[in-house]
């Protein structure tokens, strides 16, 4: 038990499937560029920090001219009252550099907290409107650490690196401009390391951006393996398999480890360079000065005010090193952010507000696949041709796994239709906003998810704005008497995906947020599976009359449930096998037969056969 | 500027230490969260002294190398000095020795610090690493071994978010924060040195302006702590609402949830958002006062050096180099600023941690663990003793009960949805202990069996299915790590699981995505249930194992059960009574209390609730 689950190592590899190509990366400054819709709201706030930081670099500077002036003029002529103004002068630029530092942060602050979290609203936004065949393909963790890690990056970049990128480079230029003027010769010396450096920086940003790239990606996997292992928890306890998730969870931050590392290595080999070449060449500059100091081509102020100036410049070059990394981390995330907002929302042309005649919902020659797919594999749906009347409940038959749910997921269009249409009323689907289509039918899912709010909340969920009476009457129709025994009845909060409740309360529920809002279409997949015989007869005899005037389809595995129905429809091989009463079906298909009793499949065991004896 | 002095000269145990200490200045700490898990006094401190420890050699080294880096990299200017006030005369003189020196002594700093810094980065990024590593994994396993009742109130959201956001903020104060604090450290060291060296009175003078500025520091990490924390709850809140979102997107798109989702989501992102800017704020004004405050210092220094000069105390060249010394004695304010913001968040982050790093799980591993008598057959006798259990947020569900299951009996569990089927599944299973009374299983207690030594009893498949991306012979060996595939297989081909597993696009390979996606409900119980006979438990709990199956699936699974449960004890709970016929007694529970006992035949026969149940039931099939 101590050792590793070696099955679930394989896990990894899996989670990476959806891992983007790192060749289509684009260069770092066009990544960051695309920053610019949501930083144009703090363009301005961002050049007062840059100018606040400049004119600060500028009064340091000056401070060490008035010193000079102090000690030159009023102290070596013992002149005290001369003095004053300039200890005043110092004082004041001390006080105007203190502001302009204060200045350069605040400027930022709550603009960059704005735009982080628009980015973020943003994301999750969009998030919520991609269609569920993305949320099938991306791991989870994936998304939070874009909207924590990746968007920290972000807000880190603009409120110092950006602001020191151009700070530093003014600084740089300037600096080089100065050395120029006091000897060109020198300056050339200095300078030589500048092309070396550029393309080794190069170089860098391409290696360090994938491994930036990669570390994010990694962090994202090992976020959804910490979900996993949390939402599954009861599985694991069940098995008493968290020594083995832990041992894949150990190998999973090992490997974000090993990038980790590698970013260092990156990062310690830049550093190395950019703090030595230029260390180095300032050397060769004193050697070549102090000779030509010695020689009188120079004189020693100039070579004095000249390394000084150079070893001035000596941090906005170092600082290079630390700045590109952020950019590059923030680059990246940039690309993970943009990789989900660029992913097209489904179109919605739909205008339609009406529909047509009371026709019920039609499906006409309606084929599916799931988008991922292997090719080569057949559709699911292979041809779908029902008729739902108006008012009619049709029940859904068919073998597990057979597609059943892949059909009611179509009817909301959580999938889309591959080919065929569905219509509504006569109206095609398609042509409704999604809105309107969704509020004209509701879902109960098979699996009943809700959310951590009251039951109140998760009931109404369904018709926002219904009162107080339309709940009752919803949790009378579900057989949820028992909410008012709850702690705190419709307010008492259901916990996590509503897990302290019992299976069959959490299903009510769900069937309760159904119904709530009298939708005229209604879809139920397999609504009664975890309620007792009792249970079940109560709220099928209320199901009853809601479904009086809804056209509705129910997923079915029961004779029980299908007897909610008018009319049965079995589903086979992608197709609708056979469509009648639930008597009919059972004289003449023997496929639904052996689905409602089971008989045909029991027929070659012979010995154990429970329920044959009761068949009607 | 105490905070820069404390660490380095206390050594890498006490830089813990100090560290962690405003965690616990005069505020005591608060709930680590809405939920109220105290977080107790020190934890954080010795948890970070815990987390360093392994590592103080190669921290020491690390110090050792940035230290002799600096000393490389300062020598540059009077290195460069030496060469004007020596260098230039001898070369005058047609000796070029000196300057020789002195640029081959430049040189070799050139060279050395680089490489030093080179060294250092790699070493430091190794310590980070380990230390990232070893925190991540502790807190992952220690998620694992909390119980059930802690995880339903504490969220996914919130342990994920532990787990992600609180150890982003750490690894900002390790990748970046300590390096800078050990440089501001030490130049303020150097130039400390040099100050009073150049000037006693005026040295001391100028270092007794880091009281002031370590009073600002301090008032600084006083105001911002509450404002990191909100910030770590605020982004903690986030991350829950996110989760919660992405887990439940049919249900969100399906009712049109997405802009009543948008404004819930805007309140706690801005919240988050909102705390962080605070914190930007918090040390502008930091930043600022501790400007004002060095730069009215050095204006004061101007002046008492003025006067002193002007008395003859002092020499004018001394002062000049005096005051040039002192402007870069304040330099690092801004770096330590930078340093204060990474180390106050990630110290807010390490109380979470901490916080969650204490709780003990309710249900604990015993200190002593027993060992279970060797069985006679497959099954083992399970005994439930005045039996009651509460859930943490509500009334008794099960008021007290006896129970005894012998060994091999299969044992059917049905009644009212709600009635507390599960919740007597569930302890026996040990997800919780019993409010009062025990559970034995061969007369041991259940809380004296280690998890290895209960799972090899005990193995229940819970009433949602839940499957984990990864393929389907990795979810079916969850059962038993190290099953062969054959053993996997044969698993599945048991319930009748292998012709669909087999029609998969990769068969036994196919990834299910997550929470088993993939693949339809009742073939995620299919493979759940495989799981559970690979696992080949003495005793097996089935909670509505089959509820998701049509109906000849079922009785395939049934016919199986037939063979699988032979010898065994099962608990198997079911609202279809066709269940019932393979099982030796019923037992019928009603609000919690047991209500029948019996054979199925005898109930059957009877005139309880079993036998109308059993009747509404057969009229139910066709
Ligand atoms: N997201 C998906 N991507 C790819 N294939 C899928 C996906 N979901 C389901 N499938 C496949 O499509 C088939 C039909 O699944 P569906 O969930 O519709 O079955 P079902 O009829 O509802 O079965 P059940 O009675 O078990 O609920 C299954 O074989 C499954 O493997
Ligand atoms: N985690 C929990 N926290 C608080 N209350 C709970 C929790 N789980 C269940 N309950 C409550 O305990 C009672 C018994 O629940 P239990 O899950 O045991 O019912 P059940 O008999 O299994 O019902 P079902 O047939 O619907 O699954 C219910 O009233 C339920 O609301
Ligand atoms: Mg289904
Ligand atoms: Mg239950």
């Amino acid at each position: 038990m101590t050792g590793s689950l070696p099955t679930l190592t394989a896990m990894a590899e899996n989670r990476q499937d959806h891992a983007p190509a790192t060749g289509q990366r684009r260069s770092t400054v066009r990544s960051l560029l695309r920053l610019w819709p949501y930083a144009r709201a703090v363009r301005g706030r961002l050049a007062i920090s840059a100018t606040a930081a400049s004119l600060a670099m500028l009064s340091t500077l000056a401070v060490p001219v008035v010193l000079g002036r102090i000690v030159d003029g009023p102290l070596a002529e013992r002149d005290l009252d001369a003095l004053w103004p300039l200890v005043g002068l110092l004082l004041l630029l001390g006080l105007i550099e203190a502001a302009l530092f204060y200045t350069r942060r605040v400027v930022l602050s709550r603009p960059l907290g704005r735009l982080e979290a628009a980015m973020r609203g943003d994301l999750y936004a969009k998030l919520q409107r991609l269609p569920v065949s993305f949320h099938d393909r991306w791991g989870s963790g994936q998304m939070i650490s874009r909207a924590t890690t990746d968007m920290n990056a972000m807000r880190l970049f603009l409120a110092f690196p950006l602001v020191f990128l151009v700070v530093n480079s003014v600084t740089f230029l300037a600096g080089t401009a100065l050395m120029f003027t006091q000897d060109w010769r020198l300056a050339l010396i200095v300078l030589a390391p500048a092309v070396p450096l550029f393309l080794l920086t190069r170089r860098f940003e391409s290696g360090y951006s994938v491994s930036s790239r990669l570390a994010q990606d990694q962090n994202g996997d090992l976020a959804t393996v910490v979900e996993e292992s949390v939402l599954g928890i009861r599985i694991l306890k069940a098995f008493g398999r968290h020594r083995s998730m832990a041992e894949h969870f150990r190998e999973q931050s090992h490997l974000l480890r090993r990038t980790e590392l590698r970013k260092a290595h990156l990062l310690a080999n830049l550093w190395a360079v950019i703090v030595g070449l230029p260390e180095i060449a300032l050397g060769c500059a004193l050697a070549v000065g102090a000779y030509l100091v010695a020689h009188d081509e120079l004189s020693a102020g100039t070579l004095v005010a000249f390394l000084s100036t150079a070893l001035a410049l000596r941090w906005p070059v170092e600082s290079l090193g630390w700045l590109l990394a952020y950019a590059n981390e923030a680059s990246t995330a940039v690309d993970r952010f943009f990789e989900v907002m660029d992913e097209p929302e489904p179109e919605n042309p739909g205008v339609a507000t009406t529909l047509g005649a009371p026709d019920g919902i039609r499906l006409t020659g309606v084929r599916f696949r799931y988008p991922d797919a292997p090719e080569g594999t057949p559709d699911l749906l292979t041809g779908i041709d029902l008729h739902i009347r108006r008012g009619e409940t049709m029940a859904l038959v068919g073998a597990t796994g057979s597609g059943k749910t892949t059909l009611t997921a179509l009817l909301p269009r959580l999938y889309e239709t591959t080919a065929g249409s569905i219509t509504l009323d006569g109206t095609d689907i398609r042509e409704l906003p999604r809105e309107k289509l969704r509020e004209l039918v509701a879902v109960a899912f098979e699996e009943p998810t809700l959310f951590s709010a009251t039951v109140r909340e998760n009931v109404l969920m369904g018709a926002p704005g219904a009162d107080e009476r339309q709940l009752a009457s919803a949790l009378a129709t579900a057989q949820a008497g028992f909410v008012d025994k709850l702690p705190a009845g419709a307010d008492t909060e259901v916990g996590e995906q509503g897990l302290s409740l019992s299976g069959g309360q959490r299903q009510r529920l769900a069937l309760a947020r159904a119904v709530v809002g009298d939708p005229p279409f209604l879809v139920l997949d397999d609504p009664l599976s975890a309620l007792d015989v009792h249970t079940e007869a109560l709220v099928e005899r209320a199901l009853r009359e809601v479904l009086g005037s809804t056209t509705a389809l129910v997923v079915a595995h029961r004779p029980s449930t299908v007897l909610l129905a008018d009319r049965v429809a079995v589903l086979a091989d992608g197709r609708i096998e056979a469509v009648g009463t639930h008597q009919e079906l059972l004289r003449d298909c023997p496929h639904y037969r052996e689905l409602m009793s089971g008989e045909a499949a029991l027929l070659p065991e012979g010995p154990f056969v429970p329920n044959g004896g009761h068949a009607r | 500027m105490t905070t820069t002095v404390e660490p380095a000269n206390a050594g890498p145990a006490k830089a813990g230490r100090a560290k962690a200490e405003p965690v616990e200045e005069e505020l005591p700490a608060p709930p680590a969260d809405e939920e109220d898990i105290p977080v107790p006094p020190g934890a954080p401190r010795a948890l970070l002294r815990s987390l360093l420890g392994p590592h103080r050699a190669r921290i020491a080294v690390a110090m050792v190398v940035i230290l002799v880096q600096q000393a490389a990299l300062q020598s540059g200017p009077l290195l460069v000095a030496v060469a004007m006030d020596r260098g230039i005369p001898a070369l005058r003189e047609h000796d070029s020795g000196p300057l020789i020196a002195v640029v081959a002594a430049y040189l070799f700093c050139a060279v050395l610090s680089p490489v030093l810094q080179w060294a250092f980065i790699k070493i430091s990024a190794r310590v980070n690493q380990d230390i990232l590593l070893d925190l991540r994994g502790r807190i992952f396993r220690h998620a694992q071994r909390l119980s059930l009742d802690f995880h339903e109130r504490y969220t996914s959201g919130r342990i994920i978010s532990r787990a992600t956001s609180d150890i982003d903020a750490l690894r900002e104060l390790l990748s970046e924060g300590l390096q800078e604090l050990l440089t501001v450290f030490l130049s303020v060291c150097y130039i400390s040195v040099l100050l009073v060296v150049l000037d006693w009175r005026l040295g001391l003078a100028s270092l007794l302006s880091l009281l002031p500025l370590a009073l600002i520091a301090h008032s600084f990490r006083t105001r911002s702590r509450r404002v990191y924390r909100r910030s770590r709850t605020a982004a903690a809140s986030m991350i829950v609402r996110f989760t919660e979102t992405m887990n439940g997107i049919r249900p969100v798109q399906a009712f049109r949830r997405e802009k009543a989702n948008d404004a819930a989501f805007a309140v706690v992102n801005q919240q988050s958002s909102g705390a962080n800017a605070e914190g930007f704020l918090e040390l502008a004004r930091y930043v600022g006062l501790s400007r004002t405050a060095a730069n009215l210092w050095i204006t004061g220094i101007v002046l008492l050096g003025a006067y002193l000069v002007t008395e003859d105390a002092l020499e004018l060249g001394v002062l000049t180099a005096f005051v040039l010394y002192l402007r870069r004695l304040f330099d690092p304010v801004d770096q330590l600023a930078m340093f204060l913001n990474s180390y106050q968040s990630a110290a807010a982050a390490l109380e979470k941690i901490a916080g969650l790093l204490a709780h003990e799980p309710t249900v604990a591993e015993p200190a002593e663990p027993a060992e279970l008598p060797q069985a006679a057959g497959k099954g083992r006798e399970v005994s439930f003793e005045r039996t009651s259990f509460a859930y943490r947020t509500g009334k008794q569900v099960l008021p007290p009960f006896d129970l005894l299951i012998p060994a091999g009996q299969t044992v059917a569990v049905v009644g009212a949805t709600g009635a507390g089927k599960s919740t007597v599944a569930k302890l026996l299973a040990r997800f919780y202990d019993p409010t009062d009374g025990r559970i034995r299983l061969d007369g041991v207690d259940l809380r004296d069996l280690a998890t290895p030594e209960l799972r090899r009893g005990v193995v229940m498949v819970t009433q949602e299915s839940f499957l984990f991306s990864g393929t389907v012979a990795e979810n079916i060996a969850i059962g038993r790590p190290g099953a062969t595939r054959e053993e996997v297989e044969q698993a599945a081909r048991d319930i009748g699981a292998y012709e669909f597993i087999a029609a998969l696009p990769d068969g036994f390979d196919t990834d299910v995505r997550k929470r088993g996606g993939r693949i339809s409900a009742g073939q995620r119980q299919l493979v759940a249930f495989a799981r559970a006979l690979l696992a080949d438990p003495a005793v097996l709990i089935l909670d509505e194992a089959t509820s998701s199956l049509d109906v000849p699936g079922e009785q395939a699974v049934q016919r199986a059960m037939r063979t699988v449960l032979a010898g065994r004890t099962a608990v198997i709970i079911a609202h279809r009574l066709s269940t019932v016929e393979i099982a030796d007694r019923v037992l019928v529970m009603d609000q919690g209390r047991i209500v029948e006992d019996g054979s199925p035949q005898e109930l059957i026969e009877g005139s309880g609730r079993f036998a109308a149940l059993h009747r509404a039931w057969r009229d139910s099939l066709v």
